[in-house]
């Protein structure tokens, strides 16, 4: 199921400096951010071809405007258009391009205020798989508290059930962006920040950060492996079972100022992600209701 | 070698300056350096550099040092932005390595904003703000200076960190933790911080001497309301200055304190608080892009009725836009971080605030277009730009509304969208209006006009190369690429925009050099102004001659409409058919100061000093700044007289005055 989806068109130059397989985009749609594959990156898209639309209806407007203007009051010899030196304004046109704009952007806000509330929001009902995410220089650190696994540099998640990052930075700042699945959030030290994620095909996706966080940043790509919830538990099961848990010793080799290949681990040391969230909002405190704490179960 | 001297050299020539590209800049200085020291040398111009230039307090010469180093800015941070470029275009085979293009993308954004931009703002202010309203200089002469030479002294401290020590590479925006020493061990981050902040307390005086120069300084009978757009942009600029840099020099003071003496204000652990700094930052950063275009928009306001020969439409709007921009500028800060998990209650707020800007940014636009509907409108080269920038601000205008649309910007931020934004932006916005600017006001800076044919041919070069650089970037935003990547993987889709994208930068480098070779040709060939308005103009600049002589006006002008000059030139009235033998008295005009430049010299060695931490310098640095500013203390020479005799000859010269 995730098999050779790596490296290969990486040309050797790059590869040779990186010595880490980089995820490579599935064969799918290149414009990742208008081909969303979950409910998040979804209402994210239409809000964003609302505002396109009407900002495309917008930029037409001027547009013919404008160039009517240039040409039908060119300086020609001859010109039979009107010429009004002294023109100088007009109540009621002027408070036309007040309103107008006014108008258009409230028919955008509208919806991006609802939307910015709604997807601040879990899903109601629906149990989320919870991710601790933390990133180091120049990796990521997944660690499932649920399930008991760790993974470096790749993310396991089952289809169709909502994914809740839990967002954290033991370096400089990154952002954790999964195009295809939805918008980013920063990774920032000493904070923990919320963002869920739902995917609802099975396939290979890409994420990286899109925060410049020093000289190996380019290489933070990462994979995200859907598949059915079914075979998640499977997988689950199967590192649970076979492979070795993170040691602390682990834990701070991934801490020195490198890149690492993908990595697995059976479990993993607490202390690896604060068990104090203090999200960050102006009335402090987090804004989204964390699910049980990670460290407590 | 003695261990002192291989420390010296390692300190200040680390590998990290070695490099091909920088050994190339160190031969390239030093051949310049020497090239001129040689020429200054042969003609005798060292007395008449430092007596005419260095020590200069009138506001027409500092305009012509401030725009020759926005120039050479332009050059450096154009440089820096084809490195960048070319290693986009070949992804496979990086030309320069990832610590390299770190430091090129981080002075190329920092020069562009701080050192290119602001200085050519600067040089239009001080060039015409005074003309224009009447006035014989700006309201604190000797301080106008200072704000150049800091200005001047940081811009060199931050260039010097190519060649010498190191360049920072965190970006312009220096987000900690990564500025911290622990991430960032060498000096070049310092360079940063302490040349940003020197060359802003030199910005601070000029928002300072501009908001009192336009508030104090008019001619009698110019009320607010008859001010000329330019000069109320001016005045909103100033104001944005004086309130939005604090913000910067505590953010960046606190981070600089956290590198040089180990505090925690922004570190990773010990409590730091990096999303402090983000907030400060953004606290100056959202009015700094204001600070920045509206200039522009001021520049735009007089260029179009002058080559439209109309009056303006609709300036009271103007300037109530101008004055709601300014306000709401303050307000909007959190949308660079919509994605910091603020909360949706915050990021709503923002959100509209950002939306309610667009509105009368709006409203300038259309004014803009009825400014030319019933006009007659002549295509020079600043016009072009004018009217290349309507459609190019809008694009950016509407890109920036998508920004703001806060669930779509999860998915723009640090994108390439967002790179694509703000360059539209910027450079349709910013850099348009001020070779705009440059155009309409070169004859009356230097009396010659710059070669419209050439000028054309740099206009085209930039618009196109401009569209053919930054339209393929929104689509590599929605491809999923992200910003300050020194290279990519193939097999994302991403090569092909960029090779485009880099072709189009190459395009905009090619209509630099026309445009410098415009500026060359132009000052010997260029056509003489000898009329003093060369394009028929409506405000009092106009009514002097090009340039003006050293005092500006003979006799202080009259205001009694808005185009100040056109209604001059219809009631037949104008400066120089009007001017008596009685109307010229003797004047009193500020007297030359070497201090401006010892102050900034101080600083420089102070900034030098902290870099390395070398605090005996840093200490000496510091003893020249009190000095400097104990002797401007006791500076007891009165003003310069201008005795009358001599004004009405050099009037009678000038042909404005019957002997
Ligand atoms: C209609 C007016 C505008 C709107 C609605 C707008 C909106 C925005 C938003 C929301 C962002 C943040 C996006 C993000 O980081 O995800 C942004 C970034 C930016 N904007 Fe604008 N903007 C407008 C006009 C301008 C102007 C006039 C300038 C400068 C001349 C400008 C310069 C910038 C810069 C430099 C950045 C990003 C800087 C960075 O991250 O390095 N914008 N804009
Ligand atoms: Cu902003």
């Amino acid at each position: 199921m995730r098999a050779s989806t790596f490296a290969r068109a990486v040309p050797a130059l790059v590869a040779s400096i990186r010595g880490t397989p980089l995820p490579r985009p599935a064969q799918d749609p290149q414009y990742v951010v208008l081909h969303p594959v979950g409910p998040v990156g979804r209402s994210e898209l239409h809000l964003m071809v609302l505002a396109g639309v009407a900002m495309g209806a917008v930029i037409l407007a001027v547009f013919v405007l404008f160039a009517i203007a240039i040409v039908r009051f060119r300086d020609r010899p001859h010109s039979r258009a009107p010429y009004r030196p002294n023109w100088h304004g007009n109540k009621w046109m002027e408070a036309t391009w007040f309103v107008i704009p006014a108008v258009i952007l409230t028919v955008i806000a509208i919806p991006t205020v609802r939307l910015t509330y709604s997807l601040a929001r879990l899903p109601a009902h629906r149990d989320p798989l919870v991710v601790d995410v933390t990133s180091l220089n120049w990796k990521w650190l997944f660690e499932y508290p649920g399930q008991h696994v760790a993974t470096v540099n790749y993310l396991d998640i089952p289809t169709g059930k909502p994914v809740l990052f839990e967002l954290t930075a033991n370096s400089p700042m990154n952002t954790f962006w999964i195009p295809q699945l939805g918008g980013m959030e920063y990774t920032m030290p000493g904070r923990v920040l919320p963002l869920w994620l739902e995917v609802g095909r099975p396939g290979v996706y890409w994420g990286h950060s899109g925060q410049f966080s020093g000289h190996d940043f380019e290489q933070m790509f990462f994979a995200v492996r859907a598949m059915p919830p079914a075979a998640f538990d499977r997988w689950v099961h199967e590192v649970r079972r076979r492979v070795p848990v993170m040691t602390l010793a682990d834990y701070r080799r991934l801490l020195r100022f490198d890149t690492v290949a993908e990595q697995t681990y059976g479990g993993y040391p607490a202390a690896t992600f604060p068990s104090v969230h203090h999200g960050f909002t102006l009335a402090g405190g987090m804004y989204m209701v964390m699910h049980n704490d990670p460290q407590a179960n | 070698m003695p261990p002192f001297a291989r420390y010296l050299l390692h300190t200040l020539f680390p590998p990290d300056v070695l490099r091909p590209t920088e050994v190339g800049a160190d031969v390239l200085i030093l051949a310049t350096g020497v090239i001129i020291m040689v020429v200054m040398t042969r003609r005798h111009k060292w007395r008449h550099l430092w007596t005419e230039w260095l020590t200069t307090v009138d506001h027409k010469k500092i305009a012509v040092m401030y725009l020759i180093a926005a120039i050479a800015m332009l050059f450096r941070g154009g440089v820096d932005a084809l490195m960048i470029r070319t290693n986009l275009a070949l992804p496979g085979s990086p030309v320069i390595s990832a610590s390299e293009y770190n430091a090129v993308f981080t002075t190329h954004g920092t020069i562009m904003i701080f050192f290119m931009a602001m200085p050519f703002i600067f040089a239009l202010f001080n060039a015409v703000i005074p003309l224009m309203i009447g006035s014989r200089d700006v309201a604190f002469p000797r301080l106008n200076a200072m704000s150049f030479w800091l200005f001047a002294f940081g811009a060199l401290l931050f260039n010097m960190s190519f060649v010498i020590g190191g360049s920072p590479n965190a970006g312009w925006t220096a987000y900690p933790p990564l500025t911290e020493r622990v991430f960032n061990p060498g000096p070049g981050e310092n360079f940063y911080f302490l040349s940003l902040l020197i060359a802003g307390i030199g910005t601070t005086m000029t928002g300072i001497n501009f908001v009192v120069t336009s508030l104090r300084m008019r001619a009698p009978g110019m009320t607010l309301m008859k001010m000329p757009m330019f000069v109320w942009s001016a005045l909103a600029t100033s104001t944005l200055i004086l309130f939005a840099f604090p913000p910067l020099t505590v953010a960046l003071l606190m981070s600089l304190i956290d590198r040089l003496f180990g505090s925690s204000f922004f570190t990773l652990g010990h409590g730091g608080m990096p999303m402090m700094y983000v907030n400060l930052f953004w606290l100056f950063g959202h009015p700094e892009v204001y600070i920045v275009v509206l200039p522009a928009f001021g520049i735009f306001s007089e260029v179009v009725p002058t080559f439209s020969r109309k009056r303006l439409f609709g300036y009271e709007t103007m300037v109530l836009s101008i004055v709601a921009i300014m306000l709401l500028a303050y307000g909007t800060w959190v949308h660079h971080f919509f994605t910091m998990g603020a909360g949706p209650t915050v990021n709503a707020f923002f959100g509209l605030s950002t939306m309610l800007i667009a509105i009368p940014t709006g409203v300038k636009i259309f004014n803009w277009i009825f400014t030319m509907w019933g006009g007659r409108i002549r295509t020079t080269v600043a016009m072009l730009y004018q009217l290349a920038f309507i459609p190019t601000f809008v694009v950016g205008g509407a890109s920036g509304i998508m920004l703001a649309t806060i669930p779509a910007d999860y998915q723009f931020h640090n994108s390439y969208f967002l790179v694509a934004h703000f360059h539209n932006v910027l450079i349709g916005g910013t850099l348009f209006g001020l070779l705009s600017g440059m155009y309409y006001w070169w004859p009356k800076m230097f009396g010659r006009k710059l070669d419209e044919r050439q000028g054309k041919w740099a206009f085209w070069l930039f618009l196109t190369g401009f569209w053919i650089t930054f339209g393929p970037q929104y689509l590599l935003g929605l491809k999923g690429m992200t910003r300050r990547m020194y290279t990519y993987p193939l097999g994302y889709g991403w090569h092909t925009l960029n090779v485009i994208s880099t072709l189009g930068a190459f395009v905009m480098g090619a209509g630099f050099l026309v445009l410098v070779y415009n500026i060359v040709y132009s000052m010997r060939n260029g056509e003489r102004d000898l009329t003093g308005d060369p394009w028929d103009g409506r405000t009092l600049e106009w009514a002097l001659p090009s340039p003006a002589p050293e005092y500006n006006f003979a006799r202080i002008p009259v205001v009694y409409e808005r185009d100040a000059y056109w209604d001059m030139k219809e009631k037949g009235q104008t400066l120089a058919n009007s001017l008596t033998v009685r109307d010229v008295h003797d004047l009193e005009l500020p007297r030359n100061s070497s201090l401006p430049f010892f102050l900034g010299l101080s600083f420089f060695v102070v900034g030098f000093g902290m870099v390395f931490s070398w605090w005996i310098i840093a200490g000496l640095g510091f003893a020249g700044v009190a000095a400097c500013l104990v002797a401007v203390g006791f500076d007891y020479r009165g003003p310069k007289r201008v005795d009358a005799a001599f004004i009405r000859g050099t009037e009678v010269a000038l042909g404005r005055l019957r002997a």
